[in-house]
């Protein structure tokens, strides 16, 4: 689990697991497109993304494919948060989100 | 294979055995699974079917099976919302990883515009969490399957 928080803790890192969260499954060159990080940033921060389980890479004909795997963040949820807070949590978080575009 | 539109991992502290049976027994799955039964002879070409409270609520046949290696079926949500989708496939890979056995599960063919790949993108990582509680503690996780609320946060936050 420490390294997951680990991963985590870079904002570099948080904006590559975005861009698979919008755009599941894609090569390390897809990723790098329009970055504004070198390719070899990008690949030392997916094999840190990797070794924390929060990214699954999948062999596709010659490209190898980068997945989002939330199963270790679901994991950290299911330790901190009861079944019963999700609801409130959820509304929570919608609210922020709600009051924060008004503001854009 | 065309390319998968999810794949998701877990490092379970298990044997393959264990791991592969908890994968095709209903006394299993009804813990980890949202409560969902499975039931097959597990043979190639065969039908499978989970069940919650008697009614069907995904069914598929198996496309392959290599135990206790990989397991290879169709699914078909039997719900009314994703009829006319077509039927995507899901594989499961166990691979030993010293003390741990590495779980791949890796679902394609969804139907882009169907419900299918909206529902399941927040059921897999559920279910493979609770699947690893269950056979690392004993304890299944205690889940409620993804609201649409949850699903449309999930969505609205990309």
């Amino acid at each position: 689990m420490d390294e997951v928080f680990k991963a985590l803790a870079d904002a570099s890192r948080r904006s590559l697991l975005d861009r698979l969260h919008a755009q599941n499954g894609q090569t390390l060159n897809d990723l790098c497109d329009g970055l504004a990080m070198t390719r070899q940033a990008v690949t030392k921060h997916l094999a840190i993304l990797e070794a924390a389980n929060l990214v699954t890479t999948f062999k596709h004909g010659r490209e190898k494919l980068h997945y989002l795997n939330l199963v270790p963040i679901h994991q950290i949820g299911e330790r901190w948060i009861k079944k019963f807070e999700r609801g409130k949590l959820t509304a929570l978080s919608e609210l922020k989100r709600q009051l924060e575009k008004r503001d854009e | 294979m065309s390319k998968p539109e999810f794949v998701y991992t877990t490092y379970i502290e298990t044997t393959t055995e264990k791991l592969w049976h908890a994968l095709m027994s209903g006394d299993f799955t009804e813990r980890y699974w949202f409560g969902h039964r499975v039931a097959s002879d597990w043979k190639p070409g065969s039908a499978y079917r989970f069940t919650k409270q008697g009614e069907t609520t995904i069914e598929g046949n198996v496309l392959g099976i290599d135990p206790p290696k990989r397991l290879v079926y169709t699914w078909n949500p039997c719900s009314p919302e994703t009829k006319g989708e077509r039927v995507s496939r899901v594989t499961f890979d166990l691979e030993p990883r010293g003390k741990v056995i590495k779980l791949t599960v890796t679902h394609d063919n969804l139907d882009p515009a169907g419900v299918t790949l909206r529902n399941i993108s927040g059921g897999w990582p559920m279910v493979l969490a609770s699947l690893k509680s269950l056979l690392e503690t004993g304890h299944a996780l205690k889940l409620d399957p993804p609201t649409r609320a949850d699903e449309e946060n999930i969505h609205a936050q990309a």
